[in-house]
Parts: C-alpha cells; structure tokens; sequence
C-alpha cells in the first residue's frame, strides 16, 4: 500500500452517456473514486458494465455528462485549455487491449513509437528521435532494430509491448492499461505483467488497470473498485477485498474466477449474482463507508449488515 | 480398466506447405479417445492444438496435409476422406464449437432456422418435429424464453447467449464426440464459469465424449479427467487431471502451471517462460523445449526422450525420468497448487 497518500486523479459524480434525448443511454452513472500517487488502482467488471467507458473518459477520447475528473488538482473534464489538454495527452497514456488491433499495419514501428513525439515535442533532431525511441524499445526488452519491421512481423506478446512502448514514449506519470494482457496467452501474460510492474517501479507510474479478470487483478493490484452496470457496487484494498468480499455481486465475481487446482475446483459452488435479492424499493442504495478505506453501495439496512460482518471478521 | 476407444490416433505427421517449404505441425501423435471422458488439449499459441482436433473434423487449411499416420474412428481411418464421406461424420458424429460465437453463427438466419438446419440435415427432422426438438435444446443450454428466441437472430443475444445457441447446434445431432476448440477465450470470466458448468452437465445427460481445447491451464481443473500437454506439434505429457496438476513431470508443464497469475504473489515476479517457440520449418533435434528451460540437459539437445510411463495413465516425454537423469524438483510454486483454495475468505458462497 501506498504510504503518503496524494491523490494523483479524483473521479467525481462521472456520468458519461450516449445517444441523445429519448434514445439516451447512461453508460456510467454516476461513480467517484481517487487514485493515489503510485498505485495500481484496478476497474473490474463484466462487459457492458461501463469499465472501458470510466477510462476513455478519464483519457478525454469520449465527452463526460456529468461530474468532474480532476488530474493533479485540475479538472480535466469539459471544456478545457489547449494547454491543459496538450498536458494531459503527455500525462496520461492508455495501453489497449486488442496488440493486434490498436497498431497501425502500415506504419514502422519506429513511426508508431514516434508518433506522440512529433506532435508534443517538435523540433527535436532526427537523431534524438531516434535515440528515444531505440530506448523506448530497450526499456520494454525488445531490439532497436526492431524499429524498422512492421506490426505483422511480431507475436503478440511483442506487439502489446510496442503498445507499451508507445505510452511509455510520453513519460507519462499515468498509464491507463485497458484489458491489457486479455488477448494474450497465458504463458506471455505473466511476461506482460512483470514489464507493467517493473516499470511502476522505476518509474513511480501510477496505473489504472481495467480487466474482467480478478485473478490477475489480485496479483498486480493494490486496490480494486468493482462496476456493475455503470454503478461502483464496491472498493476495497486488494486483499480486503478477497478476504471479505461483501456485495454479493463481488461474490459471484470472486466465485468465477477458476481454480487450478482439481479438489478445490470441483467442491466450489458457483454463485450467480441477481439482482432481484436486493429490494431498493423504499430505501435505496447510497455509495457508503462499512469500514475503513471499504466502500460498498448499500442501504441502510444492509450497510448494518455489512459492518457487523467485518466487525466480526476481525 | 476397460474402457471403449472411441477414437485412435496412431502416429499422426501434419505438414504445410508454406511458400514451397514444410511446416511440420503435429509431429507424431498417437492419442486415445475413450468414450464419455473428456480430455483437455492445452498448449500455446502455435502449439498445434488446433490443428490436431481439425484432423478430427475435417477441416484441416487447403495447403494441410497428413503425411503419415492413421486416425480411427467408427472403424475406418478418416485421415483421407472425401468431403461427401466427411459430410456424414462432421456435425453428425463428430461436433465442434468455435472460439468465438461472434462469427460461428449465421448474422442473416434466426437461430431457430440454424437449429432446425443441423436437425434437417443429420437427423431428417423437420417442420413442427424441428420445432418441438429446437425448443428442448434451448431450455437444454439455459436460455430462457425458448420459444420467443427462436425467432431472434444472433445479433440479439449476448456473448455467453449466442456460445449457448452454437452448443446447442453442435449438440442437435447427438454427436458421439464434441470438440470445444478455447470456447470460452471470448467471454467473461463469469460467463466462462457458467459455460463450463454447462458443457460438464450437457456432457453427462447426453453421454458426450468431450475434447477441450484451451490455453489457459486453470480453466480445465474442472471439467477435464485427462490432460494432455502440447509442444510444438507433440504431445509432451499426458495423465489424468490430478496427476497433471499434483504430480506433474515435464519441464514444460511446471513451467505452463508457475506462470498462472493465481500461483503468483503480489509485488514478485510472475514465473515467466523464456524464449519463443521452435521454428517448425527447421528440423527439431532433441527435446523441442530444451533451448527454453532452465534445467536442460546435454542428451536434451541431442535425442528426442521418448514416453516414459509414471503411472498407468500417466505418461511424459523427458529425459529427467531416466534413471540415470539428476533429480530435479519441479518448482517451488506449483508444489502448492494443493493449497489454493476459494478466493471469498468466509463469507462466500458455500452455504
């Protein structure tokens, strides 16, 4: 866990929603959370549940509705200063999740690397260009030779890491990393993560990592936040959460994840979350505090509920 | 024990032709499939996983061919079929489901026009007889509503929806063998647990012989009996589910079991495997994982090891099971596989 806590991005009320008037349709409706400096905050979800949307919208690629992002004690959201926006396209960087198809095939690597520099830092040589995009590759341990080849001359796992290389480029102080290891296999997904992490620690990067996979998040998250339809049902610290996951949406995330191991495999018992258990009809949800640094959305009833649990799990 | 060989696989060498030279990808296979099991093929990309189960179906890329070897099955070897003959045993016999529900299924035709379709074909059923039949295998996969969802088309269902209705296909035509080829890579690890659950229970109500073919190591503990291990073109071990993960004897498989995230601890190194796989267009001299582990020995880089049998059902391709090999300890993390358990801490869903 992160000692001194500085908030690096504070999300606030985010709203973001498509389509206009009667076809209008709220992606995500209304979450707040704060990224500390140096931490990997980690954005689990199913598909649909507004996930990516949270990170497009931090990264200024979709226009908020709602609520305000604050990056460094600025807002970030809405109409802001070409500076501002220019510092932002240096500050913040996304990897994303598709190696094969968020790399242009008719670009060198070396011009895909590039590209970010030539358009915030004109005016640099030739050669320093080159320089810094021979160490971009060096640094996420590929050959600067490969600078020349194209996209389609690499396997997967190299191509995520030209993608890195690209963010990494920028000297970014925030790196959004989108499903970043989910098109991989699993023997170059530890390979992918092991970079992700080793560059958070020379660098001081502070991540925000998006996946539907709890099981890597456990491995390389210090807190997680858990979205289900557009709504944070629950935050915690990585191994709080596992310890005492309190949603029953969490829940049935948690009993999802497979097991590699047969016994345990075959006694666990499938949860499947349904909405309908929870009834919201007179007292509804509110995003609240059950213990420190745990938050979960819950009413008052199940609040109580829910800080007896914890009181007794201590 | 005296189980029913449903399918044989004796010596099997596929090759491409790749710009006038050989891609040897499967090299020198024999495999049994026994009825009513369900064995998980799990390998790398490029490891010939898929290749392998397209010999089964009959689908393998127009520049593939079987050099050597048989495959039986039915009581005839199918490795130089015709395509009529292939007719009668693709989808009636022998079914498969693909990675991705996205593009195996029809975007013009409703999925009960795609049903009735595998029903009319394998099985000479047809109009309100299809109907009935469509409607039972729907509430068979877990969709609800059944008869409203026939008339929808695939762009209306979701992602863990539409790999239900392609199971549903696959299994209209009782198939003696249903080939699952990484049918949950695209989904939600939910949804992926469900589909899971789903494919064990379809398996015993219909006494489906299940081949499960997979990358990822973990997803298999539970629906797999056996395993078997793929390495450029071959199968390095082989042995039922506990073995596997308990008792595991080929490098490449410690090395397949360290770098699942589960086994990793927060703020260490996730295990990695080093290197790439071999070039198949070359000629593999010894053991084809030698030049990637950290424990090779001499003799790996000069002869291939052939099988040496662990336990009746338990076999390996290694020279560390020769008696005269040093003794190596399979690696630190995977001797506590026994000790993962359920993620939830207390509160979870066990009551």
């Amino acid at each position: 866990m992160v000692e001194n806590k500085e908030v690096l991005l504070s999300v606030k009320d985010l709203k973001v929603a498509f389509g206009a008037k009667k076809h209008s349709f709220e992606a995500v409706r209304g979450i707040s959370f704060d990224i500390y400096k140096g931490e990997t905050f980690g954005l689990v979800g199913e598909s649909g549940s507004g996930k990516t949307t949270v990170g497009r919208a931090i990264i200024r690629l979709i226009p908020v509705s709602g609520g305000e992002i604050i990056f460094n004690g600025e807002r970030i959201s809405g109409k802001i200063p070409r500076a501002l926006d220019k510092k932002v396209i240096r500050n913040i960087q996304m990897i994303f999740q598709d190696p094969m198809a968020s790399l242009n095939e008719r670009a060198k690597v070396d011009y895909i690397v590039k590209e970010g520099l030539l358009n915030t830092e004109k005016g640099l040589s030739a050669q320093e260009y080159e320089n810094r995009v021979q160490k971009a590759l060096m640094d996420v341990g590929l050959l600067p030779e490969f600078a020349g080849r194209f996209p389609h001359e690499f396997s997967g796992g190299q191509r995520q890491r030209i993608g890195i290389a690209r963010a990494l480029i920028m000297k970014p102080s925030f790196i959004i990393a989108d499903e970043p290891i989910s098109a991989l296999d699993v023997s170059i997904r530890a390979q992918v993560l092991n970079l992700l992490s080793n560059l958070q620690k020379e660098r001081g990067l502070t991540y925000l990592f998006i996946a539907h996979d709890l099981s890597v998040m456990r491995f390389i998250s210090d807190r997680i936040a858990v979205i289900h339809k557009g709504r944070l049902v629950e935050m915690a610290e990585t191994e709080k959460l596992f310890q005492h996951p309190l949603h029953p949406y969490t829940q049935a995330l948690l009993s999802a994840i497979p097991l590699p191991n047969p016994e345990a495999e075959k006694q666990k018992k499938l949860k499947i979350y349904d909405p309908a258990c929870q009834d919201y009809s007179t007292d509804p949800p509110v995003w609240a505090e059950a213990a420190e640094g745990h938050f979960i959305l819950a009413n008052q009833a199940e609040l109580k509920k829910y800080r007896e649990v914890l009181q007794h799990a201590r | 024990m005296e189980r029913e060989v449903v399918l044989s696989v004796r010596d099997l060498n596929v090759k491409f032709r790749m710009r006038k030279k050989a891609l040897h990808a499967i090299r020198g296979i024999s495999l049994d499939l026994y009825q009513g099991e369900s064995l998980a093929i799990v390998g790398e990309s490029g490891s010939g996983k898929s290749v392998l189960s397209k010999n089964f179906i009959g689908l393998l890329d127009k520049n593939g061919y079987v050099e050597s070897g048989t495959i039986q099955f039915g009581g005839k070897d199918i490795t130089h079929l015709k395509e009529k003959e292939w007719e009668q045993i693709r989808g009636g016999q022998i079914a498969m489901i693909m990675q991705d529900p996205m593009t195996s299924l029809n975007p013009l035709k409703s999925i009960g026009w795609q049903i009735c379709e595998a029903l009319k074909y394998h099985r000479k059923i047809v109009g309100q007889a299809a109907q009935k039949k469509a409607v039972e295998l729907l509430t068979d996969v877990g969709i609800t509503e059944p008869e409203t969802r026939l008339k929808q088309y695939p762009h209306e269902f979701s992602g863990g929806m539409r790999q239900r209705v392609a199971i549903a296909i696959a299994v209209a035509c009782n198939p003696q063998v249903l080939i699952c080829d990484e049918p949950t890579t695209a989904l939600d690890v939910t949804i992926q647990a469900q589909i899971l659950n789903l494919l064990k229970s379809l398996k015993d109500r219909y006494g489906l012989t299940l081949v499960f073919i997979t990358h990822d190591l973990g997803v298999v503990a539970n629906i797999a009996d056996r395993i078997a291990v793929m390495y450029a073109g071959d199968i390095v071990e082989i042995g039922t589910c506990d073995e596997i993960f308990y008792d595991p004897k080929h490098p490449y498989t410690w090395a397949l079991l360290s770098s699942l995230p589960q086994l990793g601890t927060k703020g260490e190194k996730l295990y990695s495997i080093q290197g790439t796989p071999p070039n198949l267009y070359l000629p593999i001299r010894g053991d084809a994982f030698a030049p990637r582990n950290p424990n090779a020995l001499a003799i790996d880089y000069l002869h291939r090891p052939p099988y040496f049998q662990v336990s009746e059902t338990h076999k390996a391709k290694t020279w560390l099971l020769d008696s005269r090999a040093p003794k190596i300890a399979p690696p630190e993390q995977i001797q506590s596989i026994r000790s993962i358990c359920f993620l939830g801490g207390e509160t979870d869903g066990r009551e």
